[in-house]
């Protein structure tokens, strides 16, 4: 039986059209986003109120900025005469007075270059860390680049950053000696040797150099060091020395050795069940008790230090997260192919786990980097221990909202700039194509 | 039609098997002695005695949770024996690292699950374990990377990564992976388990040409097809211990325990 009612032959195919105009691009988007019902319509409509209105209200303040003038009253008489008497305005003449301080502390005016070469070099050392694509051999520079900050911050003589290095020199080359016989006395050993080497060998050889050529930068004490370079030297040195301790640490959780197991299990429990409030009052006040008598060193080093245990602890709770994210088939693949301990570590199971951890990893720097503010509780002068000295002198005396936008969009740039990258290391690093 | 047909599971692939190098040799590759494991107080591996000649292709059968992966993963020390002796290549199985590590460079293992790196290409995955065990030099580790790739029938995918090809695909990288290392011996813990029927023929097809070349080898597997195609010997294991063992001809015509019996008449539906 012949199924007429079904049947079906097209004769002319159809052309592609454009959809309607109301389907594509802008119209639409505001279509399904913003007036989708009544409802919606009514929400757009008093949200589009609200901002209008915050933004009418603001933006006197910041069209009456003033740039220019000596103090706050300075500030008010020259608004009040331009835009009326009862105009308020934005007064960004305390930056421009400041800004100095702001950026470098008491760190002396004619010396400015140093921080600012060495904050050039650091992003060409960081370069080659961030980005994968570029020579492998740049990486060299990133390893001295320590060294070469150090000198061009505090300056004194060349010779004590060199010697410090050769302690690392020394310890490496040990290391290498004694790594085919067993790692862990190697790794001892270098520790050991490096650190008799900066306690008894550093300071002849630097002073025997320093005698035979002498090439130095004025000093600058730690006192004279503030505002965002400090705070820089800080979160930069934490990041970079919590990362490393971070991953040691979360290892060291979940070794089968039970001294290693329980140390890092409680440095991880107590530094985490501790304010780093309390870490740097310990680090400014009690530190020196612990220590052998005599030996005094920098206060901003042994802030650093707490930073980055402090971040550290953290740190490897993150790392742990992404361990314990890898499924056992990696590590016993890993075992199969006959890769040791630290090969299959190092090859295998850490990148992956950092790559799953890389949004805590880069939540923990930047909390590591907003933290470094704390150390104006301590009496070091970063951006926001300036803000309160500035606001205490007479001049500036009432001012508040403008010296806390500035710091904050400085903050924001450098938090911003990390979060960004941690993104843009996401999207390269994505290769299970899911 | 031969008599003995129902009773023989399917053949695995249609292709012919080239037997002519399958021999095997007096030389011992893995002597299990008396070996016991439990976990916690579960008795997972009861007295096991298996001694593999070189060139042997051994496929281990039994319901699961019979300890037939257990005992291959003692092979490569992935599992902990806790009595007994086991000799992988004359080097005897202990707590010292380095013969652990030894032993793993010689014995391969592919996994059910493949367990490639997926953070590396496929490529990186054949070449990573020759360079940084062996010592390989990278030139000399690609080129053998791309014969066994080539080997296996994938040396176009050899610049993607794991999660860009099949199961199947997956599985004979890891078989490639395996290769690249040289080994002596190969250990397959359930190879065709976690892959759709037309991709398990991939991988067996695979698994016959390495037999076919002389290769030991210790399959743990659900295909009967293979076992009865390939394997000089097969042992089915049941609640931790061997329960029977024999020629595959044997094995499924004349099975002598009722264990065996009853495993047989599921696994090949009768």
């Amino acid at each position: 039986m012949a199924d007429t009612e079904h049947e079906f032959v097209r004769s002319q195919m159809l052309p592609a059209l454009a959809p309607p105009s109301s389907q594509v691009g802008a119209v639409r988007w505001m279509r399904e986003n913003l007036f989708s019902g009544w409802a919606n319509t009514a929400l757009t409509l008093i949200s589009a109120y609200v901002v209008i209105h915050f933004l009418w209200g603001m933006a006197p303040w910041w069209l009456h900025a003033v740039w220019n003038a000596s103090s706050l009253p300075d500030c008010r008489k020259i608004i009040q005469t331009d835009f009326g008497p009862h105009a308020e305005g934005a007064c960004f003449a305390v930056v421009h007075e400041r800004w100095k301080q702001l950026l470098y502390g008491f760190y002396p005016d004619t010396e400015y270059w140093r921080p600012n070469l060495a904050l050039i070099l650091m992003l060409a050392a960081i370069a080659p860390i961030l980005f994968s694509h570029l020579p492998r051999k740049l990486l060299a520079f990133s390893a001295l680049y320590p060294f070469i900050g150090y000198w061009l911050i505090w300056g004194g003589t060349i010779w004590f950053p060199v010697s410090a290095l050769l302690g690392f020199v020394i310890g490496g080359v040990v290391f290498k000696l004694l790594a085919e016989k067993s790692a862990v006395v190697a790794a001892g050993a270098g520790i050991v040797i490096a650190a008799l080497w900066w306690m008894f060998g550093e300071s002849w050889l630097e002073a025997a150099l320093h005698a035979a050529l002498p090439i130095s930068l004025p000093s600058v004490e730690s006192r004279d060091i503030g505002g965002f370079l400090l705070s820089i030297i800080i979160g930069v040195s934490g990041i970079t020395l919590s990362l490393p301790l971070g991953v040691l640490l979360a290892l060291g959780r979940q070794s089968n050795m039970f001294f290693i197991r329980s140390v890092s299990i409680g440095f991880i429990e107590f530094i985490r069940g501790v304010p780093l409030i309390t870490l740097l009052f310990t680090a400014s006040l009690l530190l020196n008790y612990f220590l052998p008598p005599g030996t005094n060193f920098d206060l901003i080093l042994r802030v650093v230090i707490m930073v980055t245990l402090f971040a550290a602890a953290y740190m490897a709770e993150v790392i742990r997260g992404g361990l314990a994210a890898l499924p056992r088939g990696q590590y016993e693949a890993a075992d199969a192919l006959g890769l040791d301990y630290w090969k299959a570590q190092r090859l295998i199971i850490m990148p992956q786990a950092l790559k799953i951890s890389i949004p805590g990893i880069v939540n923990t720097f930047i909390g590591l980097f907003k933290d470094t503010t704390l150390v104006v509780f301590i009496g070091l002068l970063d951006p926001i221990g300036f803000i309160n000295a500035i606001r205490a002198t007479s001049e500036w005396n009432g001012i508040y909202w403008e010296l806390y936008i500035f710091v904050g969009a400085l903050f924001f740039v450098f938090c911003y700039g990390m979060s960004q990258y941690s993104m843009y290391l996401e999207r390269k690093l994505r290769t299970d194509h899911r | 039609m031969t008599p003995m047909s129902d009773a023989m599971p399917e053949i695995a692939t249609d292709r012919q098997v080239d037997r002519s190098k399958m021999t095997v040799s007096a030389e011992v590759a893995v002597q299990i002695e008396k070996m016991n494991k439990w976990y916690g107080q579960f008795h997972v591996l009861r007295d096991i005695d298996l001694t593999v000649h070189r060139g042997e292709r051994i496929v281990i059968a039994g319901p699961s949770g019979s300890g037939k992966s257990t005992l291959i993963r003692c092979i490569n020390r992935l599992e902990e024996h806790q009595a007994g002796k086991i000799v992988v290549d004359g080097i005897e199985l202990t707590n010292d690292l380095k013969n652990i590590d030894k032993v793993r460079s010689e014995v391969g293992m592919v996994f059910q699950h493949f367990n490639l790196f997926p953070h590396l290409t496929i490529l990186e995955n054949c070449t990573l374990a020759p360079i940084w065990v062996r010592k390989t030099p990278r030139k000399e580790a690609i080129e053998t990377a791309m014969h066994f790739l080539e080997k296996v029938k994938i040396p176009e995918q050899a610049n993607k990564y794991p999660g860009q090809l099949s199961g199947g695909q997956q599985q004979r990288v890891a078989i490639a992976r395996s290769l690249c290392m040289r080994p002596r011996i190969m250990l397959f813990d359930e190879p065709t388990s976690a892959l759709d029927p037309e991709m398990i023929k991939e991988v067996l097809d695979t698994m016959i040409s390495l037999a076919e070349e002389g290769m030991t080898m210790l399959c743990v597997t659900h295909e009967m097809g293979f076992a009865r195609q390939v394997a000089n010997r097969v042992i089915f294991m049941d609640q931790g211990q061997i329960v029977e063992q024999n020629e595959p001809e044997e094995f499924f015509l004349n099975p002598k325990s009722d264990r065996t019996k009853l495993f047989l008449s599921q696994i090949l539906g009768h």
